[in-house]
């Protein structure tokens, strides 16, 4: 240990939530300094309201379609048709809904993403093509298809159950809490207490190896392209129910973006390999605060982007080893100087 | 099946009215043969078109001039998201997020809502037309689209520049081992695409005469799309011009046929462009079956 630099040095590397959580923890305290009131909470109707409570009813998109897209990350691949399947699973649940039961809408809805989801993993699997190209298909064709389903219209319904699944309370937090904290806690134990996150470890590294090793490589793939795809249906249905209507045309647009930035804001790195899913979800908590921050300061909200680049620039260099041996080097030579 | 599709005008316009796509396809081609890509030509559009229209309209400033200095930005933007790709090693999907980001958010700090420009520089540029025959003519936008297409040909099928790029989008470490300057050809390859995507910024001025920070929004896909339609590999190394320019005049040919038709709506385009764009790289993957293209 006589390495003065051996404390610090684990935080530079592999998955680890400390950055992550700095970067939250910095914002919030910010908020605390300059805005009294981000973490004033009240109770009205026996319901917990705030900016905190905001940010987790708002940031419920994000990390749902950040859970799913941790697993497809930690394959390797990328995942751009999920603000496209969130469209499309909306639109569906929309025209339903009306129709018939409740149940019935939603299991289609996600039934359907879940399948689109299946076919990028055939595509990336079994046909060998680019995450990035098989998803961006999707992508482009999927908003069209919700767009051809809706008729190009924006489709408004009334229907309580779907109303309350992004709009209602249960336990004094917003039932969205609820569905994040279902989705989390299920993919957590399926990846830590099955060798599924094993697998996908494993394949992310090095598929090759995977593969000599007996694991089914291309069906581990299909798998997580179609749980992404459920995350990214479930994420729909919230988004469509909150301003009760499904605009297919807006619905997740850049969403798929803000999903990829909470991972990699999360240590999952986008070579893939190890994941961290509490993390996307943390990584996810700082994009809504920071756009929450943005707003409270009155920043335009069309501005709020700049932030965003620089902190997925910041993040990027962090996880780089060679800026991490520059700063490690200055460092050093301020020890060594003192 | 559409009566006057194949009159001159609607060729030279197939031109025209595509000239901003294949101006960044040029450019994007390069990028995604050396094996990266850039995923903020559409935010560097936004961003030059209100750029040029603020420096034209309220600084009033020679809208050549304004250009040059969009043009310079672009690049040097560019030049920078390739420095940090190579100097740090950083993936090139995330830097260029990066920078969709940061040039959508720089175009709505200049301005939040679309300007007009008007120019006499301007109004000349929408007349100016080299006469071809019947009611054809080639438009300014055409003949700059034409000009970038003939330098993009000699720059990568002719040049060590190009050869370069080729060898690192083949195999980075047989690149390096081979001698070719990996980091300056990086770092001008994405200068370039900076570059371009501005010229494309600035063309789309031409075209509606106004500038807009919204104007681009997935611009960078539909540049993508029709690149990879042209036959250029997305793991970099394979790929030609001449397939780029088939790539844009596709993908121009699909929007002039949703125009003439009138019953379609766009989203049929979106529909259409996934459906080629699964047809071409299935094709392309069954042709490139027996080579190791997984990793």
């Amino acid at each position: 240990m006589n390495d003065p630099l051996a404390k610090i040095k684990p935080w530079f590397q592999g998955v680890s939530l400390f950055w992550p959580v700095l970067g939250l923890g910095l914002l919030l305290i910010f908020n605390a300094v300059f805005s009294p009131s981000f973490f004033h909470l009240e109770i009205r109707d026996g319901h917990l309201y705030g900016t905190l409570v905001d940010i987790l009813n708002q940031g419920s998109k994000v990390m749902l379609l950040a859970i799913g897209m941790t697993l497809v990350i930690a394959t390797g691949g990328v995942d751009l048709s999920v603000g496209s399947l969130m469209a499309i699973a909306g639109a569906v649940a929309a025209m339903l809904v009306m129709k018939i039961s409740f149940a019935m809408a939603v299991a289609i809805s996600l039934g359907l993403a879940t399948v689109a989801g299946t076919c990028n993993g055939l595509l990336i699997g079994y046909a060998g093509i680019q995450p990035i190209i098989a998803t961006l298909i999707l992508m482009v064709a999927g908003r069209g298809l919700a767009m051809l389903l809706t008729g190009g219209q924006i489709i408004t319904f009334e229907h309580p159950s779907f109303v309350f699944l992004g709009n209602g309370h249960f336990l004094g937090l917003p039932f969205t809490v609820t569905i994040v904290a279902i989705v989390l806690c299920f993919t957590l134990v399926a990846t830590r207490k099955t060798a599924i996150g094993l697998f996908l470890e494993s394949v992310g590294d090095n598929e090759k190896a995977a593969r000599y090793c007996g694991i089914n490589a291309a069906l581990v793939k299909v798998m997580v392209y179609a749980y992404s795809g459920l995350c990214a249906g479930i994420a729909g249905l919230i988004a469509t129910s909150n301003i009760k209507a499904a605009d297919s045309s807006r619905v997740g647009e850049f969403m798929e973006l803000d999903a990829i930035f909470a991972v990699v804001v999360g240590g999952t790195p986008l070579t893939g390999g190890r994941f961290s899913l509490v993390g996307s979800v943390i990584g996810a908590l700082l994009i809504q605060t920071l756009t929450i921050t943005m707003y409270n300061l009155g920043v335009a909200p069309a501005v709020s982007p700049v932030p965003k680049a620089i902190v997925i620039v910041a993040v990027c260099l962090m996880q780089s080893a060679r800026f991490r041996a520059q700063i490690l080097g200055w460092f050093g030579k301020r020890r060594i100087a003192a | 099946m559409y009566e006057g599709f194949f009159s001159g005008r609607v060729i030279t316009n197939l031109f025209a009215d595509n000239a901003a796509l294949g101006i960044a396809a040029v450019v994007m081609t390069l990028v995604i043969l050396s094996g990266g890509i850039d995923l903020s030509v559409g935010s560097m559009l936004g961003f030059t078109t209100i750029l040029i229209a603020v420096l034209v309209q309220q600084k009033g400033m020679h809208p050549l001039s304004a250009i040059a200095i969009a043009l310079g930005i672009g690049t040097v933007f560019g030049a920078f998201m390739g420095f940090l790709i190579h100097r740090y090693d950083l993936p090139p999907f995330l830097v260029t997020l990066g920078g969709m980001f940061l040039a959508r958010g720089m175009a709505f700090v200049i301005s939040k809502e679309s300007l007009g420009i008007e120019n006499a520089f301007y109004n000349h540029m929408a007349d100016f037309g080299i006469p071809l025959g019947g009611k054809a003519a080639l438009s300014a936008t055409a003949l700059i689209y034409l000009l970038l297409f003939a330098l993009g040909i000699v720059v990568t099928h002719f040049t060590p520049f190009g050869r370069n790029i080729y060898a690192l989008g083949g195999s980075e470490p047989s690149a390096r081992l081979m001698g070719v300057p990996i980091g300056s050809t990086k770092i001008a390859v994405y200068a370039l695409s900076g570059f371009g995507a501005a010229l494309a910024g600035a063309v789309s001025t031409f075209y509606t005469t106004s500038g807009n920070p919204t104007t681009g929004g997935g611009f960078e896909l539909d540049v993508i799309a029709s690149v990879v339609i042209g036959g250029t590999l997305l793991t970099g190394g394979v790929g030609t011009q001449l397939g780029t320019l088939a790539g844009v005049l596709i993908f121009g040919t699909i929007h002039s046929a949703l125009d003439f038709d009138g019953r379609l709506n766009s989203y049929w385009l979106r529909i259409a462009i996934g459906g080629l764009l699964l047809i071409f790289i299935l094709f392309q993957r069954f042709l490139t079956r027996t080579s190791a293209l997984t990793r």
